[in-house]
């Protein structure tokens, strides 16, 4: 790892100010910059250091909602009495030690795990080549769709869940929908959301609601692995029959992606199993696989209905 | 501002010590090289194996993927930490009675994962240690010894507590 300077500031001002520098890298806990500077696909001059900022390790229940802390950990997420679909992407991202460190600001702003990306003997479109070496190259585990420019999948679980809850996202600037807060490499290829130099993510809202809801991903490894196709469901039943739904499949593309085909088939239906496997079929119909991800348009469905079956039932 | 050498006070087994180092170093380093203690194992360097697990205000963390830095005021547990009074940790005592080491490499990291484990529950079942050891590999044993091993320490534990000890 190159040296750096670290700073340590004592408020958001402060912090945002030195993250403004070129060269200059915010870090929350450090799990994933860590792993960007070991593999020195990150070479920051200065690592700014949020942990050093008071606050922001709370989730605070409100009248109408939660809001949960930048700092908050994914174990917190996973032990909260947030939403069913939010607890189970926070406790099925990566390892318990993982869990106990990794904040929930960190894991919506984690790069890429592309291995082009990741590996800096590759001078991908992202990191300001001129090829994105998945299109042509091993694209197992990247996008189906959106995968024209840059095929990486975005990596969070836990962004499809609160994409599907109609999540917040407060930054020390603004409050942004989450649904408007990634970014397809279409926009920008250099980086994954809508964050300026020098915004940190200071807490996300996630409004209380009836809506029902649920997590679900498939993977390779039992124990622990990122996704592979991944799913968020959020219902609005009123008893069998579906008033309103959101979709969000994760792993699949450069950002969590809302399917409104796959809210359209289910918006007005009693929900069986029938109608959830047709609403999964939709909503991978318009997939463009790669050369070795074509398995994404079958076990994705799958998921996605085993999904809206256990939001609805 | 830091960025040469800093003087840091760190709270480790038990023990206040000073340590100089610089910023970029990772725990896992700060142990091994400037405390000597050598117990805590290097893997993978990114998160995937646990052998570098240790405690951290009682919670297991891996140290590959922390800064030194940020453990001011923290009170650290390394596999060196486990024996109390001469006596090995009832983990440790299992894990040798039943064979629940074969290399060894992966043992730091599950025995302070187990620790923080048994702590927050005295009986898990054979899922719960399975999920809290889910980032933990071992390349050798197969993990049966490995659960095995959790479930004596545990029903050792219990039974010392019961009878007072
Ligand atoms: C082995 C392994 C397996 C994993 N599996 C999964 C998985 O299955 N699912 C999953 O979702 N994740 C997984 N992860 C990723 C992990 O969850 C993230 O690395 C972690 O959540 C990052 O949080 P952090 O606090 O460490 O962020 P940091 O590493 O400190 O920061 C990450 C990035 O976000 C930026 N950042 C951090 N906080 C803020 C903020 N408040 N405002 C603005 N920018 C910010 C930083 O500048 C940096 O670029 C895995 C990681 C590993 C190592
Ligand atoms: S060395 Fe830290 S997880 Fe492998
Ligand atoms: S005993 Fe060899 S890796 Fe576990």
């Amino acid at each position: 790892m190159k040296n750096f300077e670290y700073v340590l500031p004592g408020s958001l001002e402060e912090a945002s100010k030195a993250a403004a520098d070129g060269g200059a890298k915010l870090k929350a806990a450090g799990v994933d910059l860590l792993d960007e500077m070991k593999n020195t696909v990150a070479t920051p001059d200065k690592v700014v250091n949020l942990l050093s900022v008071g606050g922001m390790r709370e989730i605070v229940r409100t009248k109408d909602g939660w809001r949960v802390g930048a700092l908050v950990t994914l174990a917190q997420l996973a032990d909260s009495r947030l939403p069913a679909a939010i607890t189970a992407a926070a406790g099925e991202a990566a390892t318990p030690q993982i869990r106990n460190v990794a904040t929930v600001g960190g894991n919506l702003c984690q790069r890429p795990r592309c291995w082009y990306y990741r590996n800096r003997a590759y001078a991908c479109l992202r990191k300001g080549g001129t090829v994105c070496y998945a299109l042509e190259g091993e694209n197992r585990y990247h996008a189906i769709f959106h995968n024209d420019a840059c095929a990486i999948v975005h990596p969070s679980n836990v962004a499809p869940a609160l994409l599907a809850l109609g999540a917040t996202v407060v930054t020390n600037r603004r409050s942004i929908p989450i649904e408007e807060f990634f970014v397809l490499p279409s926009d920008h290829v250099d980086r994954e959301n809508v964050l300026e130099d020098g915004e940190i993510v200071t807490e996300v809202q996630v409004a209380q609601s009836r809506w029902s809801s649920a997590y679900r991903e498939e993977r390779e490894r039992d124990s622990f692995d990122w996704a592979t196709v991944s799913a968020a469901v959020a219902l609005r039943m009123d008893g069998a029959v579906v008033k309103d739904a959101r979709v969000v499949l994760g792993a699949v593309a450069p950002v969590p992606l809302r399917s409104k085909e796959g809210e359209r088939v289910l918006i007005g239906q009693r929900l069986t199993e029938k109608i959830a496997q047709a609403a999964g079929e939709a909503a991978f119909k318009g997939a463009t696989p790669l050369s070795d991800n074509a398995y994404k348009r079958l076990v994705g469905p799958a998921n996605l209905k085993r999904a809206i079956l256990s939001a609805g039932l | 501002m830091r960025k040469r050498k800093t003087q840091v006070a760190l709270r480790v087994n038990g023990e206040d010590v000073e340590v100089a180092f610089v910023p970029h170093k990772t725990l896992l380093e700060v142990l091994r090289e400037d405390l000597g203690l050598t117990g805590t194992k290097h893997g993978c360097e990114l998160g995937e194996c646990g052998t570098c697990a240790v405690l951290v205000d009682g919670k297991p963390v891996l140290s590959c993927l922390a800064l030194a830095l940020d453990m001011e005021g923290r009170e650290i547990t390394t596999v060196e930490g486990l024996a109390q009074n001469g006596r090995l940790h009832p983990l440790q005592e299992a894990f040798a009675d039943l064979g629940a080491a074969q290399c060894g490499y992966c043992t730091p990291g599950f025995l302070c994962t187990s620790k923080a484990l048994l702590e927050r529950n005295a009986d898990p079942a054979r899922e719960e240690i399975e999920e809290a050891l889910a980032g933990n590999l071992c390349r050798c044993t197969g993990y049966l010894k490995i659960l095995e091993a959790v479930e004596l320490a545990a029903a050792r534990m219990r039974q010392e507590k019961t009878r007072g000890r």
